[in-house]
């Protein structure tokens, strides 16, 4: 059996244990050693995708062993295109955030053992196929996360961390509770209950699943219905969906940037990412079942976050909204694929494309919004913790790479072709238009909210008269640029050439149509 | 082989007599070689006695005529439920050794009563002789009260007496039982016996067992923490040394439900099956009780206090569940909450009272313990989700097979449990805000920051062992539940526990 | 009667003999060889003689395995009295050990023979089976008693108590003396087992149950139950401390003993019933009440004692309840659980005793705050207090313990399966948990106090070291392995 996966979600958490152990006073070894592994990890990722057969839609790489057999639980590991992709934007952008924070001091132990285990936690979320050891490493992500909020954020991060952690444990308590009522339902007198995903996901396909829970909890017709929603709080919390998205602001403006960097590059498509993996195929029936009032919900989000974002004065605030805004998209798409699209003639093609675009969106959005909040950062360091839309102006005039380099980072935000946010967007309105034309053209509002915003956002902070403050603001120092440029490459890589991606993931997203449609 | 744990603790108590009056180290030396020591036997000799055989099976150490007149045998034997307990037990020595390791009152005779309490808690968890088990149990009483009432800190003395009046009475009201027992055993079997697994076999009268098992069950029960009678636990804990409270939560209440389990439910089937629905209702009571208080309390170490009987009352309501899966579960919670509860009580007495002398959350929130004493912020939030119940940690599947068994049984009741859960959640959070990661800037009554006054001492090395592996402890369960349960499950189909689980009757 | 005869008498009363010679040589020696010499040494020698005698005594005793009815009742010879006899003489044995180091006395030869006349007369007490026997023997035991009591001439208190032990004793003895002559005047008899032939169904006649109550009340004063117990906090506190160690064991084994034997053989027919819901009118019910009263009284009003040995005083009275249950279950097994229980009792008091006038010497009191910090003052002193203290409450592994268990078991299956006495037996053990507390209030004030400043370290004598080492032994032996006892009380 390939251990590889168990290998690539273990290095992160024992180098996490190495650099705590180093202790205070030792920051550059703490610095290095963290980096090295979590280049390791990209490294990892690289060999995974050039061995990963993209036209199979087939689980790869698995591991499968009995782990605690009375319990149901198996050591379940595998990689699908999905898993592949997400492994792939962790490995990217852990190191970035790294490099990121390479001038922090205070407790740098602690702060990067915790940024490795987040990215450990993420990797297993990304490859277990069992609830066990995936709702492990889903909350080895959130821990680490709240603490690098409490401890190292900006002045109100009590109050923020808090906020981040209770919403997350709601959901994540809703969505254990879901699962051991899907347990419960799935057990008999003999075997144990079911916690692997693809079997319940069977199951849900037959209608059995939907039949036990009733059985189990005393014929109660409804229940399907109130397990999906336990499931789906756990997720719509990490997305997050409007009106759950409450934390977000405050989380993200008083992360350290590079923190923000993993929240909403990786962490918030874990949310997707479990809409994907599982509600997608364990509950289509209950999502079928309340597609309409979803469907709102992800309009909501899109249009909602959009004109939120354009109410903005901070620019970390602002790019947080955005974030919601952009993954408000995949929701619609998500949705609306899983709708009965009874009428619409290659009905499997729009969804495999609505899916498509999910998944790029996804990675899309997990590299731009990162870049993002790297320049950002970057800004941010430069004068001295200012962040206000108004705080600057004809930023251009002194830092001219500067403004080129998070121009085209905003401009791929926006969704213009050529880059690499286009397609997802592109993919994913070409195929809701046909499933929910209603729910398209509503969201249109948010690309246009979007475009106005950002927009303004170039006017004000690099256009128009030169601040008189920032006349002697250095540009992107040497190192600065070699630290963006990998992912400003790959904006316009992508932005020509999806193939890359789209040739890696074609055969799982046509699987996941199949799974769910019945 | 396991019998030698035992002795070994004795032997250890009688070596540290004999030391000089001022020996300190020497004590600590000899304390955590005979812990070390019972540990190892304890371990090899469980593995040992798992692959010999059917572990759900009792196996026989020592059997021996004792008492011929009472028909009470020196029998010590261990089924998979004994093996882990005797773990557990040579887990917690070490650890409250290691963070006992600065006492200097006394010290040897501190070690003497506390290596005398782990040799009663072995004895105790081996004896299959119910007068053995009576025996063992009640010795442990006197080293508890000695430790509290010398070694304690708040109110030592009122909470040392109040522990050992309740566990005293607890014992009693076991002794009338047994007495009973033993005396309608003896008509029913034609010969006076005391050997647990003869009287398992006794069919006792229903109306005898209607009065008979509530008797005895809380008995025991008051030792486990049973709702209403608990109110030793909080104030003894807090009173306790840290290695008390460690051993107090950790251990001692196991024995209280093991002896509910062993005894009581083993003897009394039908009456098990008569009181369940009480039992529960009182098992739920103390889950909610215990969390509620918990969360209101303004001292630190009676929130950890409140929560170990939080904790119980899952083992409580798994025994009462009385299927396979609901009794595992409570299996593994006694062993879980014992490493966990050791864990809390070590980070709040050891490492944060020891250095800041205070307990109060008020003093603690202006001291930013959090970046002082950073190896006990992060121990706590570590035990702190391991107590919330977090997957990964031993807690998770136990609790997870109470709720499950439980759920199959008193479906309602189980609700108001994970009412408890989400309540400990909460304390477990405010607990951890408040005296590790407080928003309040440090500033002491008169504006200075007094932070490099009174620098506070770094975590000694045998703080971090202990610590470390207890948090191994608890994960390795929680990642390899089959280690322990791979012992606990067969117990459950061994004919000790037939007639419990086939309905009571037979 | 001939010569042979009276030989035959000597030799079957030969341990009594031998203490008798023990006492005169004890006596005579006091007043010729050691006059002059100091107090210690004195003490020291006639202890020695004393316990070379009483060892003898013992040895015969023990050695001798016969069964004879001398004349009728007036001596009786069968292994089990002959052990009880060998118990009676090892508790003098530690009594005169413990008391080698009084100094509350000149007079140490007569204070030496009348520990040992004391102990002649209770062994020819257990060994009667003549109401008239029985009657002289406990006279000549209680006489020796109430002069023991008295001794400490320095000390009014002491005087005090004598007095009122004496006055207390006295008008039981003529209640004894009084249900005895009924008990003759209804059956024609004085030896026990011709009584019960020939009261044997005549039912319970309202004279017999007069005799039967004057008997009690003669016998519940020896014992301090309750409610003839008003003399017994007053002695124990005010004797001397060996001479209160005296009346609390040895005297305690005789008279339960012979209590027992005169209830079951000479009431035999008349015990009527305590168990519950069942009450027939009887000599168990009444003893059943003493015992009631005496357990819950005992208990609670030692909880609120400052002085050690009014504490021991009390817990004595609440002993004696349980003792009694031993003897109103009326089986055989129950009365040999009760002589099981007595006799560990009787050891455990004497080192509890012997502990006291220890720390009563060297602090000047024996009040609970004289305890403090005696586990730093005089840690072995301690440990053997702990021992006795905890056995005295119960605690296993130690003889107490073993007692309780013994008989409680034998009271309860004294019912067969009814569990009628069950009742007495919950009491009992609700009370004995009640009374662990006051036992730990002076192993608090031992191990958990601290000692005052400055005091030094008590010196504690050889001998009396070690007598208290070896009776905390034989507490912890008789708790682990009981049947070395229980074999020679079946």
């Amino acid at each position: 059996m390939n251990h590889s996966l168990t290998i690539l979600t273990l290095v992160p958490l024992v180098g996490g244990i190495i650099v705590a152990g180093l202790g205070a006073g030792r920051n550059n070894l703490v610095r290095g050693l963290s980096l090295f592994f979590s280049l390791i990890g990209l490294t990892g990722a690289l060999c995974l995708w050039t061995h990963f057969n993209g036209t199979s839609g087939e689980l790869q790489f698995q591991e499968k062993f009995p782990w605690a057999p009375h319990l149901g639980v198996d050591y379940f590991l595998g990689l699908d295109g999905l898993g592949l992709l997400m492994v792939m934007l962790t490995a990217m952008v852990t190191p970035l955030a790294i490099l990121v924070s390479w001038s922090m001091n205070d407790r740098a132990h602690i702060y990067h053992a915790l940024i490795l285990w987040l990215q450990a936690g993420l990797f297993g979320t990304f490859t277990a196929l069992n609830f066990f050891h995936w709702f492990m490493f889903w909350e080895l992500g959130l821990i680490p996360a709240f603490f690098l909020i409490k401890l190292w954020g900006g002045p109100k991060r009590g109050p923020a961390a808090t906020q981040f952690f209770i919403y997350t444990m709601v959901g994540s308590v809703a969505l254990l509770l879901s699962f051991l009522a899907i347990w419960l339902a799935t057990k008999t007198a003999t075997e144990p209950g079911c916690f692997d995903f693809i079997t319940l996901a069977g199951m849900a396909k037959s209608g059995l699943l939907t039949t036990k829970l009733q059985t189990a909890f005393f014929g109660c017709k409804n229940i399907g219905l109130i397990i999906f929603f336990g499931a789906f709080l756990g997720f719509a919390v990490k997305v997050p969906v409007v009106p759950f998205h409450t934390w977000l602001p405050a989380a993200y403006s008083e992360a350290p940037s590079a923190v923000t960097m993993l929240l909403t590059g990786v962490m918030s498509k874990m949310g997707v990412y479990g809409f994907l993996r599982i509600l997608l195929p364990i509950f289509p029936e209950q999502i079928r079942h309340v597609l309409t009032p979803l469907l709102w919900l992800a309009v909501a989000t899109i249009v909602l976050s959009a004109c939120a974002a354009f109410a903005q004065r901070d620019l970390k605030r602002m790019i947080a909204y955005s974030s919601v805004n952009h993954l408000g998209y995949c929701l619609l798409a998500m949705f609306a694929a899983v709708g009965a699209a009874t009428g619409v003639k290659d009905a499997a093609i729009q969804k495999a494309a609505a899916l498509d675009g999910v998944m790029l969106q996804m990675f899309n959005h997990g590299l731009t919004a990162s870049a993002l909040f790297l320049f950002v950062a970057l800004l941010e360091k430069r004068s001295g913790g200012l962040r206000g839309l108004e705080d600057f102006g004809g930023i251009r005039k002194v830092a001219p790479v500067f403004t080129g380099l998070m121009g085209i980072a905003i401009f791929s935000s926006l969704g213009l072709p050529g880059l690499n946010g286009f397609v997802g967007e592109f993919l994913v309105f070409k195929g809701v238009f046909p499933l929910a034309p209603w729910a398209a053209a509503i969201a249109t509002i948010g690309l246009l909210v979007t475009a106005i915003f950002l927009l303004t956002l170039i006017q004000r902070v690099f256009c128009g008269p030169l601040n008189a403050r920032w006349a002697q603001l250095p540009d992107l120092t040497t190192a600065e640029r070699f630290l963006v440029l990998p992912s400003i490459i790959l904006m316009f890589v992508l932005g020509v050439w999806p193939q890359l991606i789209l040739g890696t993931i074609d055969a799982t997203v046509v699987k996941l149509v199949e799974k769910i449609t019945f | 082989m396991l019998a030698w744990t035992i002795y070994i603790s004795f032997l250890g108590v009688l070596v540290l007599m004999l030391l000089p009056r001022d020996a300190a180290r020497a004590a600590r030396i000899v304390a955590l070689f005979t812990a070390v020591l019972g540990c190892g036997l304890a371990l090899v000799g469980a593995v040992q006695l798992a692959q010999q055989g059917n572990v759900g099976e009792a196996a026989t150490i020592v059997k021996t005529a004792w008492i011929p007149a009472l028909g009470a045998t020196y029998y010590l034997a261990a089924d998979g439920i004994s093996l882990v307990l005797v773990v557990l037990t040579g887990l917690a020595a070490i650890a409250g050794i290691l963070f006992s390791w600065n006492v200097e009152k006394r010290t040897k005779e501190f070690f003497a009563f506390y290596l005398a309490l782990i040799g009663g808690v072995y004895g105790v968890f081996l004896s299959f002789d119910v007068l053995l088990l009576f025996v063992f149990y009640e010795l442990t009483i006197i080293p508890k009260y000695f430790l509290i009432a010398r070694w304690g800190s708040t109110r030592k003395e009122y909470g040392a007496m109040k522990l050992a009046l309740y566990s005293f009475v607890g014992s009693h009201l076991v002794l009338i039982g047994l007495i009973a027992a033993w005396v309608v055993a003896r008509g029913q079997l034609g010969h006076a016996s005391l050997d647990l697994v003869e009287l398992s076999k006794v069919a006792f009268p229903a109306s005898f067992q209607h009065w008979v098992f509530p008797l005895v069950f809380i008995g025991f029960g008051i030792l486990a923490g049973i709702w209403p009678f608990h109110t030793w636990a909080p104030t003894g804990h807090v009173a306790a040394p840290t290695a008390g409270s460690m051993l107090l939560a950790g251990v001692v209440m196991k024995l209280g439900a093991y002896g509910c389990l062993r005894v009581a439910m083993v003897m009394f089937p039908e009456g098990a099956h008569e009181w369940q629905w009480a039992i529960a209702a009182l098992a739920v009571t103390g889950i909610i009780y215990g969390a509620g208080v918990a969360l209101v309390q303004r001292d630190f170490k009676f929130v950890i206090g409140y929560s170990s009987v939080s904790h119980m009352g899952f083992v409580l309501l798994g025994l009462a569940t009385l299927n396979t899966i609901g009794l595992d579960g409570a299996v593994l919670q006694m062993f879980s909450h014992g490493i966990i509860a050791g864990l809390l009580f070590a980070v709040v007495g050891r490492m944060v009272y020891d250095r800041t002398h205070t307990r109060d959350f008020n003093d603690l929130e202006k001291m930013n313990l959090g970046k002082l004493l950073p190896f006990a912020g992060v121990t706590f939030t570590i035990a702190g989700v391991a107590s919330m119940g977090l997957p990964g940690f031993s807690g998770f599947v136990a609790e997870f097979q109470v709720l499950i068994g439980a759920w199959q049984v008193f479906p309602k009741m189980t609700m108001l449990a994970g009412v408890g859960i989400v309540v400990g959640v909460a304390y477990t959070l405010r607990a951890l805000q408040k005296a590790f990661y407080s928003d309040t800037p440090p500033v002491a009554p008169d504006g200075h920051d007094h932070h490099d006054d009174h620098p506070l001492e770094p975590i000694s090395t045998p703080e971090r062992v202990g610590a470390v592996m207890l948090i191994a402890a608890s994960l390795v369960i929680g990642l390899f539940p089959t280690l322990l349960m791979d012992w606990i499950e067969p117990c459950f189909k061994s004919a000790l526990f037939a007639r419990l689980l086939n309905g009571g009757g037979q | 009667m001939n010569s042979t005869d009276y030989l035959q008498m000597l030799r079957l009363a030969a341990p009594e003999t031998i203490v008798t010679v023990t006492m005169l040589l004890v006596l005579s020696a006091d007043l010729t060889v050691l006059r002059g010499k100091s107090i210690a040494a004195r003490f020291h020698c006639g202890a020695l003689l004393s316990v070379l005698g009483c060892a003898s005594a013992a040895m015969f005793a023990f050695t001798r395995h016969e069964q004879v009815d001398l004349l009728n009742g007036i001596l009786l010879v069968d292994p089990r009295t002959d052990f009880v006899k060998v118990a009676i003489l090892a508790l003098t044995i530690f009594t005169i050990l413990i008391s080698t180091s009084g100094k509350f006395t000149d007079h140490v030869g007569e204070y030496l023979s009348l520990i040992l006349l004391g102990t002649i007369g209770l062994m020819f007490l257990v060994s009667a089976g003549d109401l008239l026997m029985i009657f002289v023997s406990l006279e000549l035991a209680s006489l020796a008693l109430y002069i023991l009591t008295a001794f400490n001439k320095r000390n009014e208190h002491s005087s005090e108590a004598a007095l009122k032990y004496f006055l207390f004793g006295g008008m039981s003895a003529a209640f004894l003396l009084f249900g005895f002559s009924l008990l003759y005047g209804l059956s024609g008899s004085t030896n026990l087992t011709d009584i019960a032939r020939s009261l044997a169904g005549k039912g319970l006649d309202p004279l017999l149950m007069v005799a039967l109550v004057m008997t009690v009340i003669g016998f519940g004063f020896k014992v301090a139950a309750v409610p003839f117990h008003l003399w017994a906090p007053d002695a124990y506190e005010g004797a001397p401390t060996p001479s209160a160690a005296f009346i609390g064991a040895g005297s305690k084994v005789a008279s339960f003993f012979i209590l027992a034997k005169i209830l079951a053989v000479g009431f035999a027919g008349t015990e009527g019933s305590a168990v519950a819901h069942g009450y027939i009118a009887g000599w168990t019910p009444v003893v059943a009440v003493i015992a009631a009263l005496s357990m819950v009284l005992g208990n609670l009003t030692a909880i609120v004692q400052s002085s050690v040995k009014r504490l021991l005083a009390y817990s004595a009275i609440a002993h004696a309840g349980y003792m009694l249950l031993g003897v109103l279950s009326n089986t055989d097994a129950s009365r040999s659980a009760m002589m099981f229980y007595v006799i560990t009792y009787g050891v455990t008091v004497i080192g509890a005793f012997g502990v006291v006038t220890v720390v009563e010497e060297a602090t000047g009191g024996d009040a609970l705050k004289n305890f403090a910090g005696l586990s730093r003052r005089a840690p072995l002193l301690s440990l053997c207090l702990l021992v006795f203290l905890l056995s005295l409450g119960g605690i296993p592994p130690l003889a107490g313990f073993i007692g309780k268990f013994f008989l409680f078991s034998a009271t309860v299956a004294a019912d067969g399966n009814n569990l009628g006495l069950l009742w007495l037996v919950i009491l009992a053990i609700a009370m004995s948990a009640v009374s662990f507390y006051y036992y730990l209030l002076v192993l608090k004030q031992a191990y958990v106090e601290d000692a005052p400043e400055g005091v030094p370290a008590i010196r504690v004598p050889v001998v009396t070291t070690l007598a208290l080492v070896l009776l905390a032994a034989l507490v912890v032996l008789f708790g682990c392995a009981p049947s070395l006892l229980t074999q020679f009380l079946v």
